[in-house]
């Protein structure tokens, strides 16, 4: 079939990783034993990751079409496909989940003592979730994945999590759902308009009318702007990360905020290119508007867990506004950008848990000079600190670096306020190591401190690797997705503008609605 | 005297399953009247009188016959509903073995006996083709529920309940005559063909009459499934009626009504469907509305279940708005999924439960650290009826979404989203008291093995159907295609 590529490996490599870990959840069902819980759980996540590494080393990096690609009938009633594949654009988010979920695993070693085997089962799920989501090449499978991740995430926020839980957890679920909902319908208008097909690829060919793009536009977008999230529909994800366990939390950050990301360049750009280039601009002020308002509110946390969610809205203004450049540096910035966010804030994450096991407090008034009494922990949460400003030579300064001057390439006024971005970040992360490692030692918080152990160290040590090998060589990961993200400008730059005007067709289209509605009555 | 002259063997041969039931039912009641008082082999004589009907039917493969002279017409259609109903009277006596007694009732021969009865009532309101059939049919239910509803003597409410179903019941089979009385007066007959082929052929005495009455005939199925404003009797009874009548109630019945007002619809009125279609456009958004903002503010899970399933009447709407064989298909998927998620749920409720009223979400505080299994049985159940992928919940929603939007109702689809989103509220509000709230007061649910293994297996229905629905989404196609063909013929 035209526009992919076959699978080279002796084994169905993307089902494999995307089932491993459910699998092993379904042997954790049958366990009793929580010490034999978590060890399957790791060895699961592990199996996964190992299982994901041919991918990388056979990836084909000369072309944009889909590699690995497996098809097989799912449900043929409705032309529906089980159909799995990757290319530039999804195949390092792959990498991210399957490491991430592995630091998971390890972090909750300890700190989850209570309904252990649901825990990880959870868990697990989660990362067949989001594995599946960026693998699938079929709308309707897409949209199982993308919805599966929301009752895992739901339990383990609302189970494992911290005093306001259960309001966190609902909160949660309504916000995701209240964007899902919409991208159903426009699931199933897309299904009719494209000629019934789920097909992504197909999907992805056939040009559509420019007010139906306008519409589909919005109905994905809803989805996608809420999980990302973008501003102004960013409050749950403070309230989701604070009250979330570690594990939860760097999940979130990790892997569920990028979906939105994935999900503009999936489906919005090639499908619906002429509704992208009516709308770039006000996404790019939204953009803008999320990186400024996130870094003042960031300022004001005094909540360590807070602090970092807030500082992601922020941090995820910066992806968008490097998507929706239309520009090749900014798009590779974004998409390296939400590796690095990944790697950065899933890495304060799990500082921030470690030492919220010691102590049971988020606040940050109750630390200070933890250089002097965690002195292994300070580096680390130094590094990280750094790394999240943007230092040269880490990996966030190489995807700042590509977004702005993508930027600077789309509008100059929107690149200049996305500075201040960069200035404000600065100063929060600053500030916060100031307040929380150096300073003088609290006293309220010294007596219960004490070091990492081997297992912490052994979770952080793999994303400080991932920091410096990306901040050195970027090009290790910006060498799979540069001939997809050409293809996908290419796709559009090269749509035909007609010259309706599907906002004002639409408003039209709504008042005959209304009208009709009324000769009913 | 000559009974070839009335029916024929082939006649006879059609109804057989009724014959069977009919003859199970009043072995139960002679059982009842020996010496023999085991409740638990009424329901086995049931259940085996319930299986072998079922038998017969699947042996039968679904052709089209026409019998009593075209008072009852069988197809896939009917196979298809005759096994739901048959399905579902079974996994009712399942559930009610020592449900009755732990309620303060017993269970009598009555019981299995009239639940039986209600089954032959459901089966012949879709397999006939002639108002007067659809008419008695739906009366046998309806009187064998009556009594079920109130059938724990000693309590208040399921009395109430009863009372209370009775007289509003009465009063809609009311309209459902007067409005087969009007058609009949315009078309000069009961017979489905004939109304359809007096309408196509314009052989009408009044075209306002026949309006009327099909808006009364409409108006009785509407009390039937509660659809509002006709559901204002359904949350009372069901939350009065025993348990195991509940779910027999808010499942098999339900289908029951739409599969015969589907059928009046396709095969008398196809040619004034288009009239009917606003008044089914709104009839469907008031109700996912209401049925859903009212389950919100409830605390009872019997009774917010209850709502719910007003509100899933009004996503079945959309299904019978479409009127295809698409459509057809995607209401009787539909229909099996949400009996599967309703059986299974007030299963567990009938487990867990103790006290006169039933229980409220508090009440079901810490089941999960207690009753792991259970807790996560019961989770299943309420993301499906939420709709959530990978469960069956959402694939037959996505069914019904599918065909609305491809005949034009993407309004209403969105309106049966956001209806969608309202409910997941009150759905996950229950998982948030099993799971995340601090332990209340200890339950201890009481279900027989039998039970517990038919929960169990519901759960993995729950599942199967979510990831691999093929299987019965092709049966249900084939079902809906034969409603086509007919649809087609005028």
């Amino acid at each position: 079939m035209e526009g992919i590529l076959l699978n080279e490996l002796s084994y169905p490599v993307l089902t494999v990783i995307t089932f491993l870990p459910l699998a092993g959840a379904l042997m954790i069902l049958l366990l009793r034993n929580t010490a034999q819980i978590k060890w399957l759980a790791l060895a699961t996540t592990i199996a996964t990751f190992i299982a994901s590494l041919p991918v990388y080393k056979y990836f084909d990096k000369t072309t944009h079409l889909m590699q690995f690609v497996e098809t097989h009938s799912w449900i043929p009633v409705w032309n529906i496909n089980y159909r799995v594949g990757i290319d530039g654009i999804s195949v390092l988010f792959l990498f991210l989940a399957g490491i991430l979920s592995i630091l998971c695993v390890t972090v909750s070693w300890k700190a989850i003592q209570t309904k252990t085997k649901e825990f990880y089962i959870s868990l697990l799920v989660m990362e067949t979730a989001m594995m599946g989501i960026f693998v699938s090449l079929n709308v309707f499978l897409f949209y199982l994945f993308w919805e599966l991740t929301l009752i895992p995430m739901f339990l383990l926020i609302g189970v494992w999590g911290g005093p306001k839980r259960v309001y966190a957890a609902v909160k949660f679920i309504l916000f995701m759902l209240a964007g899902s909902v919409f991208m159903l319908v426009g699931i199933i208008v897309l299904y009719y308009a494209g000629g019934r097909t789920f097909d992504i690829i197909e999907l992805s060919k056939i040009s559509y009318p420019a007010g139906l793009q306008f519409w589909l536009f919005l109905a994905f977008f809803a989805a996608f702007a809420v999980k990302m999230p973008m501003f102004p529909i960013h409050t749950w994800l403070p309230d989701a990360h604070t009250e979330a366990p570690t594990a939860g939390s760097v999940l979130l950050a990790g892997i569920l905020l990028k979906m939105g990301a994935y999900g503009f360049l999936r489906f919005s750009f090639p499908m619906f290119p002429h509704a992208v280039q009516m709308l770039f601009i006000p996404l790019l002020i939204l953009s803008v508007t999320a990186i400024i308002y996130g870094a003042y509110v960031t300022l004001m946390q005094n909540d360590l867990k807070r602090l970092i969610a807030y500082s992601s809205v922020s941090h995820m203004g910066f992806i968008t506004l490097g998507i929706f450049t239309l520009t090749q540096a900014g798009i590779e910035g974004g998409i390296l950008q939400m590796i690095n966010h990944g790697v950065i804030t899933g890495a304060l994450f799990l500082c921030v848990g470690m030492i919220y096991e010691r102590t049971h407090s988020r606040m940050i008034k109750d630390y200070g000079g933890l250089f002097k009494t965690v002195p292994v922990f300070t580096v680390f949460f130094a590094i990280f600190t750094l790394a999240a400003i943007g230092f040269p030579g880490m990996n966030a300064f190489v995807g700042e670096f590509l977004i702005i001057s993508g930027t600077f390439k789309a509008n100059m006024v929107i690149a200049a306020f996305s500075i201040l971005g960069v200035i404000l970040g600065a100063t929060y992360m600053v500030w916060l190591y100031y307040r929380v490692a150096l300073n003088e030692i609290n006293s309220a918080t010294k007596s219960r401190l004490f070091d990492l152990d081997l297992r912490e160290i052994a979770t952080l040590v793999p994303l400080v690797v991932l920091v410096f090998l990306i901040g050195v060589q970027p090009n290790i990961l910006l060498s799979y997705m540069h001939v997809s993200v050409e293809h996908l400008l290419e796709q559009v730059h090269t749509t035909v503008i007609s010259d309706t005007n599907p906002l004002y067709d639409s408003v039209i289209g709504i008042a005959q609605y209304i009208r009709e509605l009324f000769v009913w009555i | 005297m000559d009974l070839s002259l009335y029916f024929t063997s082939a006649d006879l041969a059609g109804i057989t399953p009724e014959i069977i039931l009919t003859i199970t039912a009043l072995l139960v009641l002679t059982l009842d009247m020996t010496r023999i008082t085991r409740p638990g082999l009424y329901l086995l004589v049931a259940i085996i009188g319930l299986i072998t009907a079922g038998y017969v039917i699947v042996q039968s493969g679904g052709d089209e016959r026409s019998l009593f002279g075209g008072m009852l017409l069988l197809n896939k259609f009917t196979l298809f509903l005759d096994i739901l109903y048959l399905s579902v009277g079974l996994a009712t006596l399942v559930f009610s073995q020592g449900y009755l007694e732990k309620r303060g009732g017993e269970t009598q021969g009555e019981y299995p006996a009239l639940i039986l009865f209600a089954v032959i009532g459901m089966m012949l309101m879709t397999r006939a083709n002639d108002l007067v059939m659809v008419f008695l049919g739906l009366e046998l239910l309806s009187l064998s529920l009556y009594v079920l509803v109130g059938f724990l003597r000693h309590s208040l409410l399921s009395n109430e309940a009863g009372l209370k179903y009775l007289l509003l019941g009465a009063f809609s089979t009311g309209f459902f005559l007067f409005g087969a009385t009007l058609i009949y007066g315009t078309t000069g007959s009961t017979n489905f063909n004939n109304i359809a082929s007096a309408i196509s052929l314009g052989a009408i005495l009044s075209n306002g009459y026949l309006s009327l009455g099909i808006g009364l005939l409409l108006i009785g199925f509407a009390f039937k499934v509660a659809l509002v404003p006709f559901h204002m009797w359904s949350p009372d009874v069901y939350q009065g009626a025993p348990t195991t009548v509940t779910a027999f109630l808010c499942t098999a019945p339900k289908a029951a009504g739409f599969g015969a007002l589907l059928k009046v619809f396709i095969i008398a009125f196809p040619v004034v469907f288009s009239h009917w279609e606003n008044l089914f456009w709104i009839l469907a958004a008031l109700t996912m509305t209401v049925g859903n903002i009212s389950a919100l503010m409830q605390s009872n899970v019997k009774r917010m279940l209850a709502f719910s399933s007003i509100s899933h009447a009004g996503y079945l709407v959309l299904g019978v708005l479409v009127l295809d064989s698409v459509g057809l298909s995607a209401v009787l998927f539909y229909l099996v999924i949400y009996s599967i998620m309703n059986l299974g749920s007030f299963a567990i409720i009938a487990a867990v439960e103790k006290e006169e009223s039933g229980l409220g979400l508090e009440d079901y505080r810490g089941l999960a650290t207690r009753h792991p299994w259970l807790a996560a049985a019961m989770t299943l159940f309420m993301i499906s009826l939420a709709g959530f992928p990978p469960t069956a919940g959402f694939i037959a929603k996505y069914g019904l979404f599918s065909a609305a939007v491809a005949n034009g109702y993407i309004w209403l689809v969105v309106i049966a989203v956001i209806n969608t989103l309202v409910s997941v509220y009150y759905y996950i509000r229950l998982i948030v008291n099993m799971y995340m709230e601090e332990e209340g007061k200890a339950l201890d649910p009481v279900s027989t093995m039998p039970a517990r293994m038919l929960i169990g297996i519901l759960a993995i229905f729950v599942i199967i159907f979510g990831v691999a629905p093929s299987y019965l989404l092709e049966m249900a196609a084939e079902a809906g295609n034969m409603a086509n063909f007919l649809f087609s013929t005028h």
